[in-house]
């Protein structure tokens, strides 16, 4: 493994070297990566720095041992690289001298120590381009995870279950956008900073929900990109304290993740919120969950979507059983969400919370509206969320062809096989309890 | 995955001697580090076993002590629990924690569930089951 990326075979003890660097690259390469984009105004550029550098560690780290503090190590081999090429350009364009000139007497390791404070603004700049609206939500997520999280392409491409080349062509063809559109290395102001900022949120949330409900595939769950993505809130929540929706998609994850042992059964199948067990939930999660949901109720008079949907989450986690859960005040949330956020499916959950709150015939009207909805079409838990309310109005053989219905739709296997045992659970009570 | 980072107790932390306000400064500088990362999820320190207890448990008896206890190295003053990619990352990161003088610290896996395997069942679900049966 180790010879594959360059080292002689006689590392001492070189599993551990070979992992020690793999982490240092996941720790250091977003700082450096921000740094260097900052200083090239070109992130594609800045990402080729980062990573000649790290070939030069590679090759001098095995034999010469792990610098002391290998993140102003890598730092000042990449500017001194980026310092040629600015010069390199110059004798072509004798222009930006005064930048070279600049940017090389700062490269000292103080240097890179004592300007943490600089390198926030720099990890916030370049989180705003991987989510810039010229490149597709695709690629915000890949460009996210690889220069903000720190993940290897390979590591991209096993969680989302494609092919290596594929994510690489993505980043590519991204960051070439990005280049050609020259999109400027800042943080947009004004109204322009809260639409780019829904898009990282929105493009963390993916990266959450691809590992929390995963949409294609055999596992249900894939805790790696929920870590992944709760790294990435929790990294945002600190470059942006005083917006209130960080902390609330913050506190989102966090108590829905803390459901994470719960979810999945002892086959792998999903388990219900209301039949999950609820000792299985990490208590420091939920408790994490509803500090980040503070911050945000603190900052705010009116919370936005995500603090919404982590109060309802906080709702789930302060009822110790089921029965105990308070449904006025979810479906009261819930009403709230669907003003802030009236989408097909914001109005199937309220759905299934006034069902609960109000009766089973209440949340069937609200989703029978929503039957000729065209984005929920191929959407399986319309049906899903219908035959469960037809069932418990003892609408049996309607709620079992809703069922088969829903798992027809269900991409995920395990999704698939849970609901068809649903369709034959409703079968069985057909036959043995039948309907006058 | 979740790792505890365990920081040994010394002769110093035992005698309830407090760190050092650089010390403080330098701990503070480190865990907005490890929180600016995203994989701080908890961190504490203890004050020394002079004011904790040992609970042992022997056939059916149980044995309270009360502290100090006298096996320094064996201590512990205090924790973190964070998250990682590898246990290499975590060394990785705590290679540059804020320790001198011969401080040990130790970094241990924190268990997930898919590390109980069949274990989880049926048994402890029966003991859950009637558990949750007491909160009622």
């Amino acid at each position: 493994m180790l010879s594959s990326r360059g080292f002689p075979d006689t590392v001492v003890d070189s599993g551990d070297l070979h992992g020690t660097i793999a982490a240092i690259w996941r720790i250091e390469s977003p700082k450096l990566i921000a740094r260097l984009a900052r200083m090239v105004r070109d992130v594609g550029r800045a990402e080729d720095l980062a990573q000649d550098a790290f070939v030069l560690a590679l090759s001098q780290w095995p034999d010469e041992g792990i610098p002391r503090n290998p993140g102003a190590w890598l730092m000042t081999v990449a500017k001194r690289r980026a310092i040629d090429q600015i010069r390199r350009d110059d004798t072509i364009h004798r222009k930006n001298e005064r930048l070279a000139h600049e940017l090389s007497v700062s490269e000292s390791e103080a240097d890179f120590a004592s300007s943490y404070e600089e390198i926030d603004d720099d990890m916030l700049r370049l989180m705003f381009v991987a989510c810039h609206p010229v490149v597709s939500r695709e690629a915000h997520v890949a460009l996210t995870l690889k220069l903000i999280g720190g993940l290897t392409t390979a590591e991209i491409a096993r969680a989302f279950l494609t092919s290596e080349t594929t994510i690489a062509q993505r980043i590519v063809r991204a960051k070439r956008t990005l280049a050609e559109a020259r999109v400027p290395f800042e943080v947009p102001t004004g109204f322009d900073r809260l639409r780019r900022l829904s898009s990282i949120l929105e493009t963390i949330y993916l990266i959450f929900n691809e590992g929390y409900a995963a949409s294609a595939g055999e596992d249900v769950l894939r805790p790696e990109l929920v870590e992944d993505a709760l790294r990435l809130g929790r990294m945002l929540a600190a470059l942006m304290p005083d917006e209130s929706e960080v902390h609330g998609l913050v506190a989102l994850m966090e108590i829905q993740a803390s459901r994470m042992r719960a979810r999945v059964g002892p086959s792998g199948e999903p388990v219900l919120l209301l039949d999950q067990d609820r000792s299985k939930w990490n208590r420091l999660l939920i408790l994490r969950g509803r500090n980040a949901l503070m911050q945000a109720e603190r900052l705010t008079g009116s919370l936005g979507p995500y603090a919404l949907q982590a109060a309802i989450a906080a709702c789930h986690a302060r009822a110790a059983t089921p029965d105990q859960t308070n449904w006025q005040c979810i479906a009261a949330l819930y009403d709230a969400l669907a003003r802030r956020m009236p989408t097909p499916v914001v109005e199937l959950n309220r759905a299934v919370a006034i069902g609960m709150a109000v009766g089973p015939q209440a949340g069937l009207d609200i989703v029978d509206r929503l039957l000729d909805e065209p984005t929920l079409q191929t959407y399986h838990l319309l049906p899903s969320v219908r035959a469960d309310l037809l069932f418990k109005l003892d609408r049996i053989s309607e709620a079992r062809a809703e069922f088969e219905r829903a798992a027809s739709l269900a991409r995920n296997a395990r999704d698939r096989t849970f609901l068809l045992a649903r369709a034959r659970e409703g079968a069985q009570k057909d036959l043995s309890d039948p309907l006058p | 995955m979740r790792f505890a980072v365990l920081v040994k107790a010394s002769k110093e932390s035992e005698a309830g001697v407090l760190p050092s306000s650089e010390m403080l400064a330098e701990m503070g500088k480190f865990n907005e580090q490890l929180a600016k990362d995203g994989v701080l999820l908890a961190a504490d320190g203890l004050q020394s076993t002079s004011k904790g207890a040992r609970l042992r448990f022997d056939g059916g008896r149980t044995t309270v002590t009360d502290g100090p206890f006298t096996e320094t190295k064996e201590l512990v003053a205090g924790f973190w629990i964070v998250q990682g990619k590898s246990k290499e990352e975590v060394v990785e990161r705590f290679t540059h924690a804020p320790f001198d003088g011969g401080q040990v610290i130790e970094i241990r896996q924190v268990f997930e569930a898919e590390d109980f395997g069949e274990n989880l069942t049926p048994e402890i679900r029966n003991l859950e089951e009637r558990t949750r049966e007491h909160i009622k």
